[in-house]
C-alpha cells in the first residue's frame, strides 16, 4: 500500500433495474458506501445476486447508477443530487475492467493483436502502426504471451490464456484502477494461481490499484488489503482482510467463513459449519429492515424497523448489525 | 461377486473425432467398497468425469471403452446392453449433475419426476408413489413437500433444486451415488447446506459416494479415499489424509501448494503450476505431467512411469519415488 490518499470513494450508490412487463424494480446495489485508496486492492465478496458484480460496473459507469456519488482520484464522475454526469472517455484511459468469462468478453472475429490494440485506437495513443504493434507485443510478453500470439483468434487459447488477453487490453491504456470481475472463478485450479500471481506482480510494477470481486473467500482473501462483504446490495461488513477471517463481527460474515471448505482434512473434521437455513430473499422485495434478518440466528423485530448502519466498531472495521453484542 | 462395490481394472477409452483419436482415459484402475466415499479431483478434461460415467454406461457416442474391464456390483457393465444398463440406472446406482438447473425437466412437476424413478424401478403405485416421494423430499430436508411435488423446477431456487434432484437420486436406495461437482454451480453457504445433507444421507443409507470435484475443500471433509487424476490417468490415489499430509505426486503436490491457506497468519505467495493443460489428442509420450513438472528427468519425457506401492491404500506414478527407492536400497547393500 502506497500513500492514504482515496483514490475512489463511492457514497450511497444505488443502481435499481426495472423488471419487464411490471412496475417491480430489482434492487441490485442499494446504497453502497466505499473508498480504495491508491496502490490499495479493495476486495468485494458475496453469493451470486448480492450486487458485487454491479457495484464494479456501476462505478465504471458501465450501467448509469440510479443514485448516488462516485468520486474519482478528486474529481466527481456523478452525482445523482446536483446531477452531474462527467463524460466518461478520459476516465476510461484511467478506469479499467477484466470480465469474468473470458470465453465471452473477447470478440471470435478479431485477433488477438487487435483485441490489446482497440483501447489504443480508440484513445489515440500512438500515431503509427509500428508503435502500436510495438506496444501490443509488449503487452503481450508482460502477461506471459508472446508476439506470435498476435495473430491468432482468441478460440486458440485455453481459459488461462484468454484471461491474459483480457488482462493485456485492460493494461492497454495504461490505467490506474482496475475492476476485476471474478477473473479467476472461470479458470482451473492450478491455472487460478498463476493468474492471481500476475495481477500481484502487475500491481507492484504499475503500482494499479484494485477492486477485485470474487465469491471465493479464500481468493480474496489472499488478495486484498481490505474487504467488504455484501448481501442482498448492502455492505454488511468492511475489514483489513486479516481482521476481517479472525475477527468477523457480523453474523453473515460469520457463516460465509464457516462455509468455506477447508482444504485440510484435520481441520475439515473439526471446524463446525454455521449452516444457514434457507435461501437469499429476493432483491425485487427485499425483507424491511436488516436484509439479513429473515436468515439470521439472532434476528428479532427490531432488526425489522429499520436497515442498521455500517458502524466503526474498530479502527477501520465497521459492520451493520445492531446485535453485535450478542453475535457469540 | 467380488469384495468390491466398483472394480475398474485398466480401463481404456477414448473418444473418435474428426480431430483424431482423444485419449480420455489410459488405464484406469479403481476399487471402491459399499459403503464408502471416493474423491476424484482433477482439472476439466482430466478424465474425471468420465470415469465415473462409465460405471453408469453413460458415455457419449463417439466414446468407447477400448481395452480393460468395468464392473459394479456384480455386473459387466462393459458388456452389458442399453437395455440391461436401464435396470441398473437409478435402481442401483444414480447420478446427481453439477447444474440443478438443467438436469430437470422445466414442463413436468417435481412430484412427477421423482415418482418416475419409483415407478420405474418398484411395483409401487399411486397412493403408495405419492407416498414415498413425500418421504424422500423429508428426508433431503425440503419443507412443505405435498406443496412442492405440485410444483415446478423454475418455482424453487437452485438449493432447493439440487435437493430435488438427490431426492431423485436416492429414491430407489442405490448402492452408489455418483456426485459430478454437485455444489459448484451453488453459492458457498448453500453449498455447506448440500454438503452437511450428503454427510447425513450416507450414513442413513450406508451408500457409497463417489465425489467428482475439482475443488480440494470439497473433499478434505468428506471422503475417505482421494484418486487424483491428470490427463486421463490416476497419478495418485490414497487415503485423504495421505493425499493432503503425504502426497507423493509433484502434480498433488502442487495443487495443494496452489491453493490460498484460507487462514494464513502472514502472507505467502502462491505457488502456481506453470505451464497449460495437456492437449489429449497429442499426449506426452511419457509422464503426462512431465512439460508442467519443476523435477522433471530425462526418463520422464520417454517413458510412462509405473505405479510406485507406498502401503496398500496408497500409490502414485512418479518416477521421482522409483528414483528414491532405488537409492535406498543401495543405501541398505
Amino acid at each position: 500500500m502506497s500513500g492514504n490518499k482515496n483514490l475512489l470513494e463511492v457514497t450511497d450508490l444505488k443502481q435499481y433495474f426495472p423488471v419487464a412487463g411490471s412496475r417491480a424494480v430489482v434492487h441490485a446495489v442499494d446504497g453502497v458506501s466505499l473508498t480504495i485508496k491508491k496502490g490499495e486492492t479493495f476486495g468485494l465478496v458475496g453469493e451470486s445476486g448480492c450486487g458485487k458484480t454491479t457495484t464494479g460496473r456501476s462505478i465504471l459507469r458501465l450501467t448509469e447508477p440510479t443514485a448516488g456519488k462516485i468520486v474519482y482520484d478528486g474529481e466527481v464522475l456523478f452525482d445523482s443530487e446536483t446531477k452531474q454526469k462527467e463524460d466518461m472517455l478520459p476516465y476510461r484511459r484511467k478506469m479499467q475492467i477484466v470480465f469474468q468469462d473470458p470465453y465471452a468478453s473477447l470478440d471470435p472475429r478479431m485477433t488477438v493483436g487487435d483485441i490489446v490494440g482497440e483501447p489504443m485506437d480508440i484513445h489515440k495513443l500512438y500515431d503509427t502502426k509500428e508503435d502500436r504493434r510495438a506496444r501490443i507485443i509488449e503487452l503481450l510478453e508482460h502477461v506471459g504471451l508472446n508476439s506470435e500470439h498476435a495473430n491468432r483468434f482468441p478460440h486458440e487459447f485455453s481459459g488461462g490464456q484468454r484471461q491474459r488477453v483480457g488482462i493485456a487490453r485492460a493494461l492497454a491504456v495504461d490505467p490506474e484502477f482496475i475492476v476485476c470481475d471474478e477473473p479467476v472463478s472461470a479458470l482451473d485450479v492450478s491455472i487460478q494461481a498463476q493468474v492471481v500471481n500476475m495481477f500481484e506482480d502487475l500491481q507492484k510494477e504499475m503500482g494499479l490499484t484494485y477492486l477485485f470481486i470474487a465469491h471465493d473467500l479464500s481468493i480474496v482473501n489472499h488478495i486484498s488489503d481490505r474487504i467488504g462483504v455484501m448481501y442482498l446490495g448492502h455492505l454488511v461488513e468492511v475489514a483489513e482482510s486479516e481482521e476481517l477471517i479472525f475477527h468477523s463481527a457480523h453474523p453473515y460474515t460469520r457463516s460465509l467463513i464457516s462455509a468455506v471448505p477447508i482444504a485440510d482434512p484435520k481441520i475439515a473434521r473439526e471446524s463446525k459449519r454455521i449452516i444457514l437455513e434457507g435461501d437469499v430473499p429476493s432483491p425485487v422485495n427485499p425483507p424491511s429492515g436488516c436484509p439479513f434478518r429473515t436468515r439470521c440466528p439472532y434476528a428479532d423485530e427490531a432488526c425489522a424497523a429499520q436497515m442498521p448502519e455500517l458502524k466503526e466498531i474498530a479502527p477501520g472495521h465497521q459492520a451493520a448489525c445492531i446485535h453485535l453484542d450478542k453475535v457469540s | 461377486m467380488s469384495e468390491y462395490l466398483v472394480n475398474i481394472q485398466h480401463e481404456r477409452l477414448s473418444f473418435f473425432t474428426p480431430a483424431g483419436e482423444v485419449k480420455a482415459l489410459n488405464d484406469v484402475t479403481i476399487q471402491m467398497r459399499e459403503g464408502e466415499v471416493l474423491g476424484i479431483v482433477g482439472e476439466s478434461g482430466s478424465g474425471k468425469s468420465v470415469t465415473a460415467y462409465s460405471i453408469m454406461g453413460l458415455t457419449a457416442e463417439n466414446g468407447k471403452i477400448v481395452g480393460g474391464s468395468v464392473e459394479f456390483n456384480g455386473h459387466r457393465i462393459d458388456q452389458m446392453t442399453e437395455k440391461e444398463m436401464r435396470k441398473i440406472r437409478g435402481k442401483e446406482v444414480s447420478i446427481i449433475f453439477q447444474d440443478p438447473m438443467t438436469s430437470l425437466n422445466p414442463v413436468y412437476t417435481i412430484g412427477n419426476q421423482i415418482g418416475e424413478a419409483i415407478r420405474l424401478h418398484t411395483d409401487k403405485k399411486g397412493d403408495e408413489v405419492r407416498k414415498r416421494t413425500i418421504a424422500l423430499l423429508q428426508l433431503v430436508g425440503i419443507n412443505e413437500p405435498e406443496k412442492r411435488i405440485k410444483q415446478y423446477p423454475h418455482e424453487l431456487s437452485g438449493g432447493m433444486r439440487q435437493r430435488i434432484v438427490i431426492a431423485m437420486a436416492l429414491a430407489c436406495q442405490p448402492k452408489l451415488l455418483i456426485a459430478d461437482e454437485p455444489t459448484t454451480a451453488l453459492d458457498v453457504t448453500i453449498q455447506a447446506q448440500i454438503l452437511e445433507l450428503m454427510d447425513d444421507l450416507k450414513e442413513v443409507m450406508n451408500m457409497g459416494i463417489i465425489m467428482i470435484t475439482h475443488d480440494l475443500g470439497v473433499v478434505a471433509s468428506m471422503c475417505d479415499h482421494i484418486a487424483v487424476m491428470y490427463a486421463g490417468e490416476i497419478v495418485e490415489y490414497g487415503t485423504t489424509d495421505d493425499i493432503f499430509y503425504h502426497p507423493r505426486h509433484e502434480y498433488t503436490k502442487g495443487l495443494i501448494r496452489s491453493i490460498p491457506k484460507f487462514y494464513e497468519e502472514a502472507y505467502e505467495r502462491l505457488v502456481p503450476i506453470e505451464g497449460q493443460p495437456v492437449d489429449l489428442l497429442n499426449p506426452p509420450k511419457g509422464c503426462p505431467f512431465a512439460p508442467r513438472c519443476d523435477s522433471c528427468m530425462k526418463i520422464c519425457l520417454s517413458r510412462k512411469p509405473e505405479r510406485t506401492e507406498f502401503s496398500d491404500e496408497h500409490y502414485a506414478r512418479c518416477w521421482l519415488n522409483e528414483k528414491a527407492q532405488f537409492e535406498e536400497e543401495a543405501k541398505g547393500r
